[in-house]
């Protein structure tokens, strides 16, 4: 029995324990694809009509549906560690959990791998129906792909863990943060228009964000044919800084949690 | 000498509105069955919670087979468990899956088996495959028990382990903590306002009320001291007394 540091054992152990959760309900499972796949189908045809109507995106048609597909890496990655989360909320399992040797660093890294998953899970068909579609794949973008989705997917952790941090805090009436925050990051992440359009006071914003540069390298490298390194490494290292913030926030708001009693009340 | 399973020195934790516990002192020596007695709002569960490492206290000393629960409670969790009526396993998962999940979470060799043998012994290998949440609350308890059991603690804490069942099966759980204390010779400490089962089940007693602990000793004694026929007796004195008739015991 380890009693002292790290179990990859206990991280496998609720790992398991999200994905009898996933595989318990298949409604739950179509939805992760559901929204992917829809959104997929209305950027895809809107990009076709744009094609023939738009000298932007007729410079590469597969612009609209990249930013759609990638966009949904961000809030898949964040929802996914949020719903699992939740999971545990509604159960009121907290405190169960927590009599055990599971640490609570343990727990998180579950709930990151069960993020993957369901990331992977919801945009697979999608970015696949598309090839026959419209006879585009996100797949040919290459190695900036993966670059691309490791700095959106792990932008969405930071978010989903300050997100549970503050469900921790505040309790389920926090709930509802888990659906709506990263909307407010879509209109300045330059998705699907250059940072160049926003007002100059909101560029400071949008430039702080990993997510704006990688929108911006997605059109270089569709528009020019060009990886910007630079914007990588500058997305990487925001990452790195709101993963730890997030982190911090999430681990303080657990110790809260057991000052005030909380852990084994919390739920529904 | 052996330590005792627990030892609680001025235990204190006070919320902005209340104090939930108020300094209180005792020790609950190996291989004893101990109860926490007291009304709603005592402080019961509250104790229970600082033991199980779930609610940091806001003063005081917590020591839990020999450690330090408040500075190293990773050493000793995997020695202890515990068990709620009032706190269910996940209702969508099986009582398998329930089970497999604790049972990896306490790093447990030979899983399958462990679940099979408990199973056996607690009698729910007919609903293992069943979600927990469409079992009846005595088939709950069960459960709940065999989850608690799986690491076969040398400390198991109990809230109320037999509260919302019926006078059959709440007999058959008390029958089986005997014999589980029996044969491991493991440390029980309850929190309970059953005062039939503490009297059965306990050699030490702590009445709590109001945060404090206002006397202690061994349900006969106990019973003796307030010249009373049982422990319900003693326990109603207490509760409607004054606070200036009870004088906490140090």
């Amino acid at each position: 029995m380890n009693r002292r540091g790290f179990s990859a054992g206990r991280v496998w152990a609720m790992l398991l324990r999200y994905l009898y959760l996933l595989r318990s309900s298949w409604p739950r499972t179509l939805e992760l694809t559901y929204w992917p796949t829809l959104q997929m189908l209305i950027w895809g045809f809107m990009s076709q009509f744009l094609y023939v109507n738009s000298s932007y995106v007729f410079r590469a048609f597969g612009v609209l549906l990249a930013a759609v597909m990638l966009w949904d890496v961000l809030f898949r990655g964040q929802l996914g560690l949020s719903m699992s989360f939740l999971e545990e909320m509604w159960a009121r399992n907290l405190g169960h959990l927590f009599v055990t040797p599971l640490r609570p660093y343990e727990w998180v890294l579950s709930l990151l791998s069960m993020s993957l998953i369901r990331v992977l899970l919801g945009m697979m068909p999608a970015a696949l129906l598309a090839i026959p579609l419209y006879h585009y794949s996100i797949f040919s973008m290459g190695l900036p792909l993966v670059a691309f989705f490791a700095v959106l997917l792990v932008m969405g952790w930071a978010l989903g863990m300050a997100i549970c941090g503050l469900i921790l805090r505040q309790g389920m009436g926090a709930e509802g943060l888990a659906w709506t925050v990263v909307f407010t990051l879509s209109p300045i992440s330059a998705v699907y228009y250059p940072v160049s359009i926003l007002p100059a006071w909101l560029q400071h914003a949008s430039w702080a964000l990993p997510s704006t540069y990688v929108f911006e390298g997605m059109r270089a490298v569709l528009f020019s044919g060009i990886f910007r390194a630079d914007y990588l490494l500058t997305a990487l290292a925001l990452d790195v800084f709101y993963l730890t913030l997030g982190a911090g926030a999430f681990l303080f708001a657990f110790h809260d949690a057991r000052r005030r009693g909380a852990l084994l009340q919390m739920g529904e | 000498m052996i330590e005792p399973a627990v030892t609680v020195e001025n235990l204190v934790k006070r919320y902005p509105a209340t104090v939930a516990v108020d300094g209180i002192s005792f020790a609950v020596g190996r291989g004893v069955t101990a109860a926490l007695l007291g009304g709603n709002g005592a402080g019961k569960t509250t104790t229970l919670s600082i033991l199980l490492g779930l609610l940091l206290p806001t003063a005081g000393k917590v020591r839990v087979l020999g450690e330090d629960m408040l500075r190293h409670r990773y050493r000793v969790l995997p020695l202890m468990n515990f068990s709620s009526p009032f706190v269910d396993l996940p209702h969508r998962l099986t009582v398998r899956q329930n089970l497999l999940i604790y049972a990896r979470l306490y790093g447990l060799p030979q899983r399958h088996d462990r679940i099979e043998n408990l199973a056996e012994d607690l009698q729910i290998g007919e609903f293992l495959d069943r979600p927990a949440g469409k079992l009846s609350a005595g088939q709950k308890t069960r459960v709940a028990l065999a989850k608690a059991l799986l690491n076969e603690p040398e400390l198991l804490l109990l809230d109320e382990p037999t509260a919302s069942l019926d006078p059959d099966t709440g007999d058959w759980v008390r029958c089986y903590l005997e014999g589980y204390r029996a044969r491991t010779g493991a440390t029980i400490l309850m929190a309970s306002h059953n005062m039939a089962e503490v009297e059965r089940l306990c050699s030490e007693v702590m009445m709590m009320k109001a945060g404090r602990i206002v006397d202690r000793g061994s349900p006969a004694a106990l019973i003796d001291r307030y010249g009373r026929t049982n422990l319900e007796e003693v326990f109603l004195h207490i509760a409607r007394g004054s606070r200036a008739e009870l004088e906490p015991v140090s």
